[in-house]
């Protein structure tokens, strides 16, 4: 290998390719691309959450400077569009599927939620569109709304949709019941927990956008979206929304400024662009401001849960018992039944040997925001419940909550879980020493009196996590509702001159899959890092793809690259072998040459390369010329990245502040291709794992069902001096289930961290729970209201 | 954005002139209050009149014994100002943490108390100091600027030239700040000086701004921490929502006021 290819080979930290365009200003993000006599759009939102569309009166908006076509609901309904779909069906326990209202692209009858879309104006400059916007005259008959997650199923409610009674989506349940009663009749001590996990707000750096063209000449659609994946967007607005047929609409995600989960979603803004293009005949832009992303990207988590976990004498584990409540918000989004529970229920285990699980999730409609998956999706939700009942559980038994975990780990492996979930493989406890190590846990009393002397509250938390990721077998999510399959495409296309490019269907925005995505092809090859141009994010460009969601694009989507070079290598040696006059079976392929055994024959890559293209050898040969192959992927189980946090914090008493005093992360992600990446992952995973424990809060005024928190006047981001300097540490177990080891690590920060820094808030306070965000206003109440230390003990 | 007509006078005259000649101008400085209002379409002006490039706006004098601030000044000039360091450097730490850099190189003492956010902090400044505002018309102390949330003593054809801030003996303002917008929740300025004792409060007010006599009474009789330390203020009258209750914020003004009367010395 020459000196160039082993400093960014696998597992080395090659700096990131793409970041040359991105810290440039060179990125081509979709509001930087304009089209040829391209208009602009506007979308009227409603001011209600929950009112009936008496009439809209469009003619002065229609007048008005600039405009083009103002188009409302009816408009779309006379195209006969299907309304946006939710791609996974979850079945109750009595066996009905989930009860679905309708999903307009535009409100029809009735508008749902604060920000809902009632009409698209299209004028010549976007001021125009969002001036003429105000003109539209809509005649609303205000009606009560369901906001509150804890009412909204009471038989008084306000109905969000009538489909749905008791605004009930769908009430489901995962495990053994039987034995888990059984479980918690024989328990020594059974330790319950109610739980809110807080409503969050994505907050992407870029906001969504569209630009939706029609070619009058060809009747081909072209839409360019913040999506995290195109194919996706193409199917469900062919096949569902019925916008195009899937070969004559192409969607491109260029570069996309993070998502989150948010950008996996279809919404109403890019669907109405698309048609519209053909209405209007010219192209239609769109893009969002901040306002609009806080108001209408789907939302995430938003849980309210009763957990009881049962115990023996000895502090085992015998039975867990969930019922939670999970806010769908006024209308399914694209894979929102999923969230709460296929990657939810089925991860309650935890990384414990928990022989009875019985969980229940009631999927909610309310007169808010859509809410479905957001980094973790139900995996953080599940971590929260788990690790905050194994702590409180260590704590009212008096037990050390690092050996409480270690007496409860599983250890065995494969390991069958009561919900669904085969876990591979994995070692809990090698994370939990190191982390212990790591954060000198031995040293915390000293560390909390020396706090104490300062007049400061020292606390320490835990949370030894396991999330499932590598989203997944075809065949597993086909049969617990899932609309597509879960596999990825990967296409290798090696040019004459031997330099490469590499088709995916996983898409980047901020994972750096330029980078590591080459340095494999780099080093199976023995091209430089250089030589490999990784595309992504065009439907006419790659064949098909699932996209990049769940920390599935390593584990699947690197695999699926994987197995294309290995059709890549085997077809190379046959022309190898041919040319070289030697049998296949005698070539080696080692650091981009091919040599046959034993003699002093060799070819190089781009000599081989070339020889492919012209192939003027290949007479008298069954070989093809040209030097291409494609893969697609499906994986055989889910991947298990696991490991441990552990987070000490420090609350001033007198103002209820709380600063994270040291954080540490220890983590099993299998194979690590660039460990600088993993760690960028890791810590901004973190960083939204501190936001959501303790400053981020997506709140609505329980009676209006206005959004409280449309800003950052009051949508509290982490900033960087919230957080602490992270240390991380990395464990390996590799993957069995896929050729490179991988298992993923794009959520599990996000995953792991909140439960760790509650757990240190309420060990510091000295109480059971707090409600996150543990603002300090939540920390001072809660101080007020604590007992004194002495009386609580 | 609405519509407007755009006027960027040369001189100061010539700003009055352009505010009397239209029919409902508003004053743009710095602009961190005034665009992001406008971008949101919530104020529909007829004619906008910039006087943030007015250079005879933006100084600042240390004569006699007083700083003598021009309207026009950037947050970031006080803050780095040696002559506000020299006498007066609560001012200029209090300036030093508004918002963040690139709102203080572009936001103004004159634009920050025309707007008079219950939340901002140059509020508790003037307050706290006896401070004089000047105007194209008259002088307005400080105790009669303020008058209610975003609500000021002045006339809508009135432009804010300078302020004056008489030096303190010891002076020093706590604030603490909102987590999400990092404006003071609760922002006491404390002071000693020609004026006797102050204590001004802000960001926690339902009206704005306010003087927090109990402690000032306190104060006279003993400069100490503890003599505030254990002067709790009612919450009638404070801000609720959901960065903190009535009751946090009055238990906050005891913090800041105890934490500033430590820090002025
Ligand atoms: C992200 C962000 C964070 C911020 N954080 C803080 C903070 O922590 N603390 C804080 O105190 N403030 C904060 N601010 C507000 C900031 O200090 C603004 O600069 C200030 O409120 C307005 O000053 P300006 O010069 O930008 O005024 P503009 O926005 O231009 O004008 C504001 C108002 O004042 C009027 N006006 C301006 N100049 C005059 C004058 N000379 N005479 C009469 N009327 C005039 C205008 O007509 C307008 O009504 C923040 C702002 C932003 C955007």
């Amino acid at each position: 290998m020459t000196a160039e290819i082993s400093e960014t080979g696998i597992g080395k930290p090659a700096r990131r390719k793409e970041d040359f365009r991105f810290i440039t200003g060179n990125g081509h993000y979709t509001d930087d691309i304009n089209r040829p006599h391209q208009t602009h759009a506007s979308f009227l939102r409603s001011p209600h959450a929950h009112a009936r569309i008496r009439s809209i009166d469009i003619s002065d908006a229609e007048k008005a400077e600039g405009v083009l076509a103002v188009f409302t609901g009816q408009d779309i309904a006379r195209d006969e569009l299907g309304g946006l779909i939710c791609g996974w069906t979850v079945t109750s326990k009595d066996g009905e599927p989930m009860k679905v209202g309708p999903h307009p692209v535009l409100a029809l009858d009735t508008v749902r939620y604060v920000g809902d879309h009632v009409a698209m104006v299209v004028a010549e400059t976007r001021e125009q569109a969002e001036a003429a916007a105000e003109l539209i005259d809509v005649d609303y008959d205000a009606l009560p709304a369901a906001v509150s997650l804890a009412s909204c199923q009471n038989g008084d409610a306000p109905q969000v949709h009538p489909e749905a009674p008791r605004n009930t989506c769908f009430e489901w349940e995962l495990g053994n019941k039987a034995e888990t009663e059984a479980a918690f009749s024989k328990a020594a001590r059974i330790v319950s927990l109610d739980l809110e996990n807080n409503r969050l707000i994505p907050n992407a750096m870029e906001p969504r956008a569209a630009i939706g063209e029609f070619d009058k000449g060809t009747g081909d659609y072209t839409l360019w979206t913040t999506s995290q994946n195109p194919h996706v967007a193409r199917l469900v607005l062919s096949a569902f929304v019925g916008v195009a047929p899937e070969h004559k609409l192409r969607v491109i995600a260029p570069d996309v400024g993070g998502g989150f989960g948010s950008k996996i979603f279809i919404y109403s803004e890019e669907t109405a662009c698309a048609w519209a293009s053909a209405k209007v005949g010219r192209p239609i832009k769109w893009t969002g401001n901040r306002s609009e992303a806080f108001l209408s990207d789907a939302h995430g988590r938003d849980h309210l849960s009763k957990a009881e976990l049962a115990l023996d004498a000895d502090g085992k584990m015998l039975g867990l018992r969930v019922k939670t409540v999970a806010n769908l918000g006024a209308y399914l989004s694209t894979f929102s039944a999923a969230v709460p529970t296929y990657l939810y229920g089925t991860l309650l285990s935890g990384q414990y040997d928990l022989p009875a699980i019985h969980v229940e999730v009631d999927g909610v409609y309310t007169h808010t925001a859509p809410v479905d998956a957001y980094r973790g999706a139900g995996r953080p939700e599940a971590t929260y419940l788990i690790e905050r009942i194994a702590e409180t559980a260590a704590r009212e038994i008096g037990m050390d909550p690092a050996e409480f975990r270690r007496k409860n780990f599983v250890r065995e492996f494969p390991h069958q879980t009561p919900v669904i979930m085969n876990y591979d493989i994995g070692n809990y406890e090698a994370s939990l020493d190191a982390a212990l190590e790591a954060i000198d846990y031995k040293g915390f009393p000293a560390r909390r009196a020396e706090a104490e002397s300062r007049g400061k509250l020292r606390g320490i938390g835990f949370s030894t996590y396991i999330e499932a990721c590598g989203l997944a077998p075809s065949a597993a999510v086909g049969s617990l509702g899932a609309g597509v399959g879960l596999w990825e495409s990967a296409e290798v296309r090696v040019n004459p001159t031997g330099n490469i490019d590499v088709l995916t269907g996983s898409h980047s925005h901020g994972q750096g899959h330029e980078t590591t995505f080459a340095q494999l092809v780099s080093s199976r090859l023995g091209v430089p890092l250089d030589d490999v141009e990784i595309v992504h994010g065009d439907t006419d460009k790659v064949q098909f793809g699932m996209g990049t969601y769940g920390s599935r694009s390593g584990a699947v989507g690197m695999s699926a690259i994987s197995r294309a070079l290995d059709k890549i290598e085997a077809k190379a040696k046959k022309i190898a072998a041919h040319l070289m006059e030697a049998a296949v079976e005698d070539i080696v392929f080692e650091n981009g040459t091919f040599t046959v055994q034993g003699t002093d024959k060799s070819m190089a890559w781009a000599e081989l390369s070339l020889a492919a293209y012209t192939a003027h050898g290949f007479a008298g040969s069954d070989l093809e010329p040209g030097l291409k192959e494609g893969a697609f992927y499906d994986p055989t189980n889910f991947t298990f990245p696991a490991g441990c946090h552990i987070c000490e914090v420090e609350i001033d008493p007198d103002t209820g502040v709380t600063k994270i005093a040291n954080f540490v992360a220890v983590d099993d992600f299998g194979t690590i291709i660039n460990p600088m990446i993993v760690e960028g992952q890791v810590h901004g995973g973190i960083a939204q794992g501190v936001g959501q424990a303790l400053l981020e809060h997506g709140v609505y005024d329980p009676e209006s069902g206005q959004l409280v928190t449309g800003s950052y006047m009051d949508y509290c981001m982490p900033r960087a001096d919230d957080l602490p300097s992270f240390r991380l540490g990395f464990t390996t177990t590799e993957c069995p289930s896929n050729p490179l080891g991988m298992k993923g690590c794009g959520e599990a920060g996000a995953i792991a961290s909140p439960p760790a820094i509650i757990n240190a808030v309420t060990d510091a306070l000295n109480i059971r729970e707090i409600a996150m965000p543990a603002t300090p206003a939540r920390v001072w109440a809660a101080l007020q209201a604590r007992q004194p230390r002495a009386a609580a003990e | 954005m609405y519509q407007f007509n755009y006027h960027r006078p040369k001189t100061l005259d010539e700003a009055v002139k352009a505010l009397a000649g239209a029919d409902d101008p508003k004053l743009l400085a710095g602009g961190q209050t005034l665009i992001p209002t406008l971008k949101q379409r919530l104020a529909m002006p007829s004619d906008l009149v910039d006087i943030g490039s007015l250079t005879d706006l933006r100084y600042i004098k240390a004569e006699g014994d007083a700083l003598t601030i021009g309207a026009g000044t950037k947050h970031a000039d006080v803050a780095a100002s040696a002559d506000v360091m020299t006498h007066n450097p609560a001012l200029a730490r209090l300036a030093d943490n508004i918002g963040d850099p690139a709102v203080r190189h572009m936001g103004t003492l004159g634009g920050s108390i025309a707007n008079n956010d219950p939340a901002a902090d140059y509020p508790g400044a003037c307050l706290g100091l006896d401070a004089k505002i000047h105007t194209t018309k008259r002088l307005i102390e400080a105790d009669e600027f303020f008058t209610g949330m975003f609500e000021t003593a002045l006339e809508d054809d009135e432009i804010i030239k300078e302020v004056t801030f008489p030096h303190p003996e010891k002076a020093a303002y706590m604030k603490f700040a909102n987590p999400a917008s990092r404006y003071a929740m609760v922002g006491v300025f404390v002071s000693k000086g020609p004026w006797g004792i102050r204590v001004a409060v802000t960001g926690a007010g339902q009206d704005g701004v306010f003087r927090a006599s109990e402690m000032e009474a306190a104060l006279e009789k003993n400069w100490s921490p503890d003599a505030v330390a254990n002067v709790k203020i009612s919450p009638d009258g404070l801000n609720t929502d959901m960065h903190g209750s009535a009751e946090y914020r009055a238990h906050l003004i005891t913090v800041m006021a105890k934490r500033a009367v430590e820090a002025a010395g």
